[in-house]
């Protein structure tokens, strides 16, 4: 009469598709939200999906209802002290006479907000939507995954090449001994009752009963021997799975100014420029090595905390820098094995001989080199003799360089768009 | 519980596996059928959370179409329980032929046997013995219903677009709740025949369709004539059913959407009316058969003892000032009007003899099989509410004028009030009353081809203030002006609306 099915192995996810619909038609408010998240986030926070909050009104589903006004009756449960004919003055909010139109939101206190979370996969998709890290096509064609093939354990199915004979032999072996347990057990007793009576002067009824004795024993190694040596169950094969393996390296140079004209509020730009382009290259590479360059008037290497928070002063050479760069390049990642990719960030501030110096370097030992080279300036203030530098090096290498300029933190992501609009056409 | 009987319980841990289930099922089932209860077979499905939250968002049902408002509701269904401020409903059962109910793979064997009798026997027995289940329900059409209607929708959104289809779906769904028929008796169909007689419809809609519009003659001409014939004759309650056969604009798929959408919407109707009714039974009943058993020492204390943990905290109902407190809880109400009954039946107060003198000392189980049959919600209560439930719960009605600056305390649980009281509970029921009683009026055929629609107001209750909204869409399914007005008992227009508004409409 009742049939018991068991439905969990079944599809789960089966709301992905109305899930997906609705971050669809809701797309532009998490947009906002995600941008607003990158925008206020610290930058070790950036590793998780976001809450995004709409307003109820936008999102609520509209039906014919009763407004509030005109005669209505409600009925109450507990009645504690009422009679008949008593009155009281209507309370706030609509407690007790409220309409009945079911319209408060169901969670006690009234929620303005409908509040979901997108997965940090759908967080960096909205915030990466339609971007595409120009010439990556190039490497692309060269990312194809490259598997390692391990061993892990042993399976008890496979391909006869992978046969595992000791291994099989053994479990074979143990499958004999477990179920002819029984019978040599048996055997081994009767035998001890032959070796008995053959042992004593035969007679005519022991006579029969070795003759008895015999049967029964070549009977049971008869079925003894029925046992297959070998059975399918007993196969035992190599496991080996294949393990993929990065072939697809990339180094991320930040550079970044901390003079003592850079503020804070420009190093705080500055990284989350860092952070977006590490997020996106993450994605993009299963490998990543961060090099962190910290200049003013000397270059030096150093590791993210002292990069982001420590303080320096000085006046700016910005060659240091790039001289620096482009030694570490030289000596520690081949451009035939790395993807090399460059974040320069500073306040355009340099001193007046260096400029030349630094376009210099780009052209002849930097650009050659790397897949991009983006360049931020962090200014409210007219550009300086750097930025005319590097407009000459833009045009050498369009392709492979790219600068923009940014006043406020607001204008970080739509700068980082612009640096890696979809440049489909160009990658050959 | 008589002379305890020796023990031999199912089981005792809490554990539950298939065969237990099997068992309990099985027990549950034999008692329920001593008790007479009918029901269509069982199909148990064992689900995990996920797969319950996901049932949840397409309304409870196993299938179908994909729409970003039963995304909404997963999400919001999803970040709920992961926060733990809700846990899931433990069953979802679904009226279809054979009854599907969904038990969840974290619950105890208690619970699930609990959900077996709420689910597998009292729901499926109210499903298919209430007469507004027979009357306006297919359930043994229902799930192929659903795929044919989700495998149409599929297909337009490959050949119009999601957008188109989204956006038609989101009218459609407005209207929802007005595309139900109240009185007319749908025709059940199977699917064979829908999808040959869809094919049939689109075609004949469209060519007779034609002809209405194409008589449209300029308008001077029988000025007066224009004023007294209304179209359609009779004021229409089905807007749904209007818009799919009269809709000027729409195109045949499009109607056969609003078709889909209307026939949900009527699927899911007797539910609406029968809540507390379809919850008391199924709760009455999983008591009833549970306590059976463990007076045949079937069951442990222990599993009794959680059983009783969870149904009292289902049929808690907090007092109207508690901050917990949400309406009336149909499962108490639902619950305690069908143990009353059987009380009357089977232990009446001189009371009881003057208020239920046909049902006081009859056979319980014969008079609340009737009472499931026959009734829905309003009716029930008008019927079955007796003073002694009155004053166990407490209850009394507050009279609300807007034009008065105080509320009224109208009733109250005594022999004055017991009358007036279970009146007002029962229209609380009544659809009529919660939702606008809103109706196509008129379209001016001759004319702008405008459809007028009209709110006949109740009590003096105004529309709420998503009405342009809703407007909205009547007017992207209509495709020319929409206008509802607002009407009192005598006939006198008090507030119109208009899609799109006038201002906009006026501009040269």
């Amino acid at each position: 009469m009742s049939y018991i099915i068991d439905r969990r192995l079944n599809a789960k996810k089966k709301s992905t598709v109305n899930r997906q619909r609705f971050l669809r038609r809701y797309k532009q408010h998490i947009k906002r939200a995600v941008e607003e998240a990158i925008h206020d986030r610290s930058i070790s926070d950036m590793e998780r999906g976001g809450e995004v909050t709409i307003p109820r009104r936008d999102i609520s589903e509209p039906v014919f209802h009763h407004g509030n006004g005109g005669v209505r009756t409600r009925v109450y449960p507990g009645n504690k002290e009422f009679i008949t004919g008593d009155e009281f003055p209507r309370p706030e909010g609509g407690g007790g006479g409220g309409s009945g139109s079911g319209k408060a939101s169901n969670q006690g206190e009234g929620e303005d907000n409908f509040t979901f979370t997108i997965s940090q996969e759908e967080f960096l998709d909205f915030m990466f939507e339609d971007l595409e890290l120009p010439w990556m096509v190039r490497k692309q064609l060269k990312d194809a995954t490259a598997f390692e093939t391990r061993r892990a354990g042993f399976t008890s199915s496979g391909s006869p090449e992978k046969l595992h004979i000791v291994r099989s032999l053994r479990a074979a072996h143990a499958r004999r001994i477990a179920l002819g347990g029984d019978s040599r057990k048996e055997i081994r007793e009767l035998r001890k009752e032959l070796w008995a009576l053959e042992a004593e002067p035969i007679t005519e009824s022991s006579e029969a009963r070795i003759q008895e004795l015999r049967e029964q024993i070549s009977a049971l190694e008869k079925k003894g021997r029925r046992l297959p040596f070998i059975d399918d169950f007993d196969l035992r094969y190599n496991n080996l799975v294949r393990i993929p393996i990065p072939s697809s390296k990339a180094v991320m140079f930040c550079i970044m100014d901390v003079s003592g004209s850079m503020t804070q509020s420009i190093k705080d730009m500055a990284k989350r420029f860092f952070i977006l382009l590490y997020l996106f290259l993450e994605r993009n590479y299963k490998q990543i090595e961060l090099v962190f360059v910290r200049h003013h008037t000397h270059a030096k290497e150093v590791d993210e905390q002292e990069f982001f928070y420590s303080r320096e002063t000085g006046g700016t050479i910005v060659s240091s820098a790039l001289q620096l760069t482009a030694d570490i390049i030289d000596a520690r990642y081949a451009p035939a094995d790395w993807n090399i990719y460059i974040a320069q960030a500073s306040d355009g501030d340099n001193w007046d001989g260096d400029s030349a110096t630094c376009s210099d370097l780009l052209m002849r030992r930097i650009l050659t080199k790397v897949q991009y080279y983006a360049y931020v300036e962090i200014t409210s203030g007219p550009h300086q003799n750097l930025w005319y530098e590097y407009e000459h090096v833009r045009e050498a290498f369009p392709d492979a360089f790219a600068m923009q300029h940014i006043t406020d933190a607001g204008e970080i992501y739509p700068v980082f768009r612009k640096l890696f609009e979809k440049r489909t056409e160009g990658a050959a | 519980m008589s002379a305890v009987k020796e023990r031999s319980p199912i089981s005792t841990g809490s554990e539950w596996t298939f065969d237990l289930i099997e068992t309990y099922d099985r027990e549950i089932g034999r008692v329920a059928a001593e008790f007479g209860l009918d029901t269509y077979p069982n199909q148990i499905e064992i689900i995990t959370s996920e797969q319950m939250m996901d049932a949840y968002a397409s309304i409870g049902m196993p299938l179908n179409y994909n729409h970003w408002s039963f995304g909404k509701q997963f999400v919001d269904t999803e970040q709920n329980y992961k926060r733990g401020r809700m846990g899931l409903a433990y069953e979802i059962v679904i009226n279809s032929n054979p009854c599907i109910a969904y038990l969840m793979e974290e619950n105890t064997i208690a619970m699930q046997a609990l959900v077996i009798a709420h689910a597998c026997y009292g729901h499926n027995s109210f499903f298919k013995g209430n007469y507004l289940f027979q009357t306006w329900t297919d359930a043994s059409a229902i799930i192929d219903y659903l795929l044919f209607a989700k495998n149409y929708i599929r297909r337009c959104e490959e050949r119009y677009g999601v957008n188109e289809v989204e956006e038609l779906l989101d009218s459609c769904h407005a209207l929802m709740n007005y595309g139900v028929n109240r009185y007319k008796r749908p025709k059940p169909l199977t699917p064979v025949q829908e999808r040959e007689r869809q094919l049939a419809r689109e075609e004949y809609i469209q060519r007779h369709l034609n002809q209405l519009w194409n008589t449209t003659i300029p308008r001077r001409e029988e000025a007066v004539e224009q004023v007294t014939q209304r179209y359609p004759r009779e004021p229409e309650e089905n807007l749904l059913y209007f818009i799919e056969k009269n809709a000027p604009l729409l195109e045949p798929w499009q109607r056969e959407v609003v078709r889909i959408v209307r026939k949900i919407a009527q699927y899911f109707y007797p539910q609406k009316q029968t809540q507390v009714m379809n919850e008391g039974w199924a709760t009455f009943w999983h008591y009833t058969l549970l306590h059976q058993l463990y007076d045949e020492g079937l069951v442990t204390d222990g599993f009794m003892m959680e059983f009783l943990h969870s149904h009292s905290s289902v049929i808690y109902q907090p007092p109207f000032d508690s901050p917990y407190f949400s309406g009336i809880n149909p499962y108490t109400l639902g619950f305690n009007l069908m143990q009353d009954i059987r009380r009357i039946c089977e232990h009446p107060t001189a009371e009881d003899r003057e208020w239920f003198p046909d049902i006081a000392g009859s056979n319980w189980v014969e008079t609340l099989d009737q009472a499931m049959r026959n009734y829905k919600d309003e009716s029930f209560i008008l019927q079955f509410l007796s003073p002694r439930l009155m004053r166990e719960l407490r209850l009394f009605s507050i009279l609300d004028d807007a034009d008065k600056p105080t509320l009224k305390v109208d009733a109250i649980h005594d022999e004055s009030g017991y009358r007036r009281l279970r009146e007002e509970l029962a229209s609380q029921y009544n659809l009529g009353n919660r939702e606008p009683n809103i109706q196509v009026y008129n379209v001016d055929v001759r004319g702008d081809r405008s459809l007028t629609l009209r709110h006949y107001m109740h009590n003096r209750q105004p529309l709420g203030e998503s009405t342009d909204e809703v407007l909205k869409h009547v007017h992207r399914l209509w495709g020319f002006d929409v206008k509802l007005e607002s009407v009192t008992p005598d006939n006198e227009v008090v507030h119109s609306y208009q899609c799109p508004q006038q201002n906009q409409v006026i501009l040269p």
